[in-house]
């Protein structure tokens, strides 16, 4: 198949062939990432921007390194030190920033539909690192590759992730790449903390931690942000900790083979404690091994061939 | 000076007119209605198979002047309101400064004397600065010729304040008029709360926003017997709530824009910003609920809420863009479209809407067309297309969410006052 795409913004508009395009390319450079010398040329002279407004350090790192070891020309820019505090908006700086030849802009924003504007406004690449609470497609990319890397394939599984999911682009993205792949996908948080008509997605909603986690193959958990409780959402964090950690317990609840991931970074002794993150079920550094690979993947298919 | 239509299908809801006859219009009144009309005119205008009705009155637009007439002027909005069909609009107070003193009250009078091309009556504050604490100078407010009181965009929280602004009103048998948003429950939302906003992780804000404020408004307003009108009805349950308060005889009013009877929140999925508007665009099932009260007169008025915002405000991520739309230009031909063409309302009930029913709200004497009147006439193609363009509009901003969609309903000649203030060309 060929991979027509522009841009890369959501899962929720991506075939299953195309995610499975995309997992397939990451297979080649996951290898890559193995090599002594950990390089390809495949992105010489192009340069890619990672746009950054909003603080983050794994996922722009994991892009970062992704440029650097298909040899793209790499330019960080993040708010702090931006234009955009005196007045300028995000397409005036975008357009700054291709005024300058640049090739592709990976951009985190808390806007949904930020990268959105830009892809509709600017001819360049833009690739969604993360837009509010709506999609983060490269995290559930390289949780979807973890989880075929493990378990085989998606197809059949049970999947429950476990926390915010109102404020949760990771838990979009992964409900729609999840589905699509075939797995079962139940979401579980104090109802202050589950959007309006989600089953609408087509997932199971469950409050209660014990019911959710009932022979399910993969725990995703989800962080939670301590403010939450400032905010009417939750009463305190210690209440969040004793209804919604992850103990070992609970965890004796699901498959006996059940993975734990975790977008991160993790809150330990929050969502689950340290214990269960260090332990062997637990597939978290995978994840953000598997991250470089897939996130290679995506800036291959976009830009490899152009 | 003399003009004469002819020939023109004369659809006039307050006199259930509906036939062709001739209109002949003299000092800026109009002199006679018959079957044939000879003699000598002026000015003479062929309405042959065009569609004549009362100038449509606004009694919600945003117009800017004073504070941002880099979005719209009087001037710009009164252009936009000839082309639209208006003779009449009604300007929200939420300026700056809002006006809440006779002196902007007057100021917006010598601004449209001098600058307007259609007729502007102002809307004053319910309180001072809108700030939701004291009352603004009501009656000499009105004496200035405020024609309603509103602190449109900011709903009065303060429910003592809202008891005392209803009984005061009723010596100056003016209306107040309320935009319902229990702003604790939508706080920050920028979206209907529902599916969509779920799916594209957008802060909703709920229906119950709009339902809990319209209830504590209808109390208070059956409480004080006075006259309240609620502004942009959204919500299937808003119009339910009105339908049974209009039943046990409590005096309100109600209307709904026209992007509100048109589009749902799916439309927000594309992240144009034109589809940010305050009260949000609703779901599939208020839309209906919508036009079934509009068919059956629960809701009384069809008004824009023109909202200009300039390009670069708008061309924004979403959350921080502006809420609102232009409305003016584009109300008749989206009337047409959705309501008429549908059979949602006959022409006839469409007019009453947009002409006598808010005239009969305001309390003014505008809105018909009888022997007498002043001379304000909308004359229109009801089946002549035209293309909504982002280079089309006469208003100062083109925020609309209607940009390449095909509306019928050209108006072709505007008349304020026996004067030709718009011909399509």
């Amino acid at each position: 198949m060929v991979f027509k795409r522009k841009d890369l913004l959501g899962m929720e508009d991506l075939s299953k062939e195309e995610i499975l395009f995309i997992l397939k390319t990451a297979e080649s450079f996951r290898e890559v990432l193995e090599r002594p010398i950990r390089k390809v040329p495949t992105l010489r002279g192009k340069t890619v921007v990672n746009l950054f407004f909003e603080p983050s350090t794994r996922t722009r790192m994991s892009f970062e390194l992704a440029e650097k070891r298909l040899n793209a020309d790499v330019l960080n820019f993040s708010s702090s030190n931006s234009s955009v505090i005196k007045g300028e908006t995000l397409l005036d700086t975008a357009r700054n920033i291709l005024a300058m030849k640049v090739d592709c802009l990976v951009l985190r924003h808390p806007t949904p539909g930020a990268p959105h504007l830009l892809a509709k406004k600017l001819p360049v690449s833009v690739i969604n690192a993360g837009d509010g609470a709506h999609e983060h497609p490269t995290q559930a990319l390289l949780d979807l590759y973890t989880i075929r890397e493990r378990k085989g394939g998606v197809e059949g599984l049970k999947i429950v992730i476990i926390g915010d999911i109102a404020h949760s682009r990771v838990a979009r993205s992964n409900i729609w790449a999840l589905q699509k792949l075939g797995a079962e996908v139940r979401v579980c948080a104090p109802p202050t903390l589950i959007p309006p008509l989600i089953e609408k997605m087509g997932v199971k909603v469950f409050y209660s931690q014990e019911d959710a986690l009932k022979e399910v193959d993969i725990v995703m958990m989800l962080r939670i942000q301590k403010e939450r409780q400032n905010t009417g959402l939750l009463p305190s964090l210690s209440e969040y900790i004793e209804l919604f950690s992850l103990t070992e317990e609970r965890l004796g609840l699901a498959k006996d083979d059940a993975l734990i991931m975790h977008p991160g970074p993790v809150n330990r002794g929050i969502e689950l404690p340290a214990k269960l993150a260090d332990g062997k079920r637990s597939v978290i550094l995978n994840q953000v091994t598997n991250g470089v690979a897939v996130r290679m993947a995506v800036l291959y298919l976009l830009l490899g061939k152009s | 000076m003399s003009l004469l239509i002819r020939n023109g299908r004369l659809i006039d809801p307050a006199t259930n007119h509906d036939a062709v006859v001739d209109i002949l219009v003299e000092g800026g009144m109009i002199k006679k209605i018959a079957p044939k009309i000879n003699g000598s005119c002026d000015e003479l205008i062929d309405a042959t198979n065009k569609v004549v009705v009362p100038g449509l009155i606004d009694m919600h637009t945003h117009l800017r002047e004073p504070g941002r007439e880099d979005e719209e002027t009087i001037q710009s909005g009164t252009r936009a309101a000839a082309k639209g069909g208006f003779t009449t609009i009604c300007c929200m107070p939420n300026t700056d400064p809002p006006i809440d003193d006779p002196s902007l009250v007057e100021f917006i009078y010598q601004e449209a004397e001098k600058e307007g091309l259609v007729e502007v009556l102002p809307i004053a504050t319910i309180s001072k600065a809108r700030g939701g604490k004291d009352l603004s100078p009501m009656g000499r407010l009105k004496k200035a010729g405020a024609v309603a009181f509103s602190d449109d965009g900011d709903w009065v929280a303060d429910s003592h304040l809202m008891r005392r602004a209803l009984e005061y009103v009723k010596m100056l048998t003016l209306p107040l008029i309320s935009h319902c948003e229990d702003r604790r429950l939508s706080q920050d939302g920028v979206m209907n709360e529902g599916y969509i906003s779920t799916v594209l992780g957008l802060k909703g804000m709920p229906k119950e926003a709009e339902e809990v404020a319209l209830l504590r408004d209808l109390a208070l307003c059956k409480m004080t017997e006075s006259l309240l009108h609620v502004a942009h009805l959204s919500t299937a349950n808003g119009v339910e709530l009105i339908r049974k308060a209009k039943v046990s005889r409590v005096r309100v009013t109600t209307e709904v824009t026209p992007h509100h009877f048109t589009l749902t929140d799916r439309e927000v999925k594309s992240f144009d910003t034109n589809t940010k508007v305050n009260p949000p665009l609703r779901g599939k099932r208020d839309v209906e609920a919508l036009k079934e009260g509009l068919k059956d007169g629960t809701i009384d008025v069809i008004a824009t809420d023109h909202a200009p915002h300039l390009a670069e405000e708008k061309e924004n991520e979403y959350n921080a863009a502006p809420f609102g739309v232009v409305g003016l230009e584009t109300a008749l031909g989206l009337v047409i479209k959705e309501l008429v063409q549908t059979r949602t309302l006959t022409l006839m009930e469409a007019i009453a809407k947009l002409t006598i029913n808010p005239a009969r709200v305001l309390r003014i004497n505008r809105g018909l067309v009888k022997e007498g009147a002043r001379a304000n006439l909308t004359i229109f193609d009801l089946e002549k297309k035209w293309l909504v363009t982002e280079d089309g509009f006469f208003s100062k901003s083109n925020n609309s969410p209607f940009l390449g969609w095909e509306l019928p309903g050209k108006v072709e000649w505007t008349i304020v006052g026996g004067k030709v203030v718009y011909q399509d060309d």
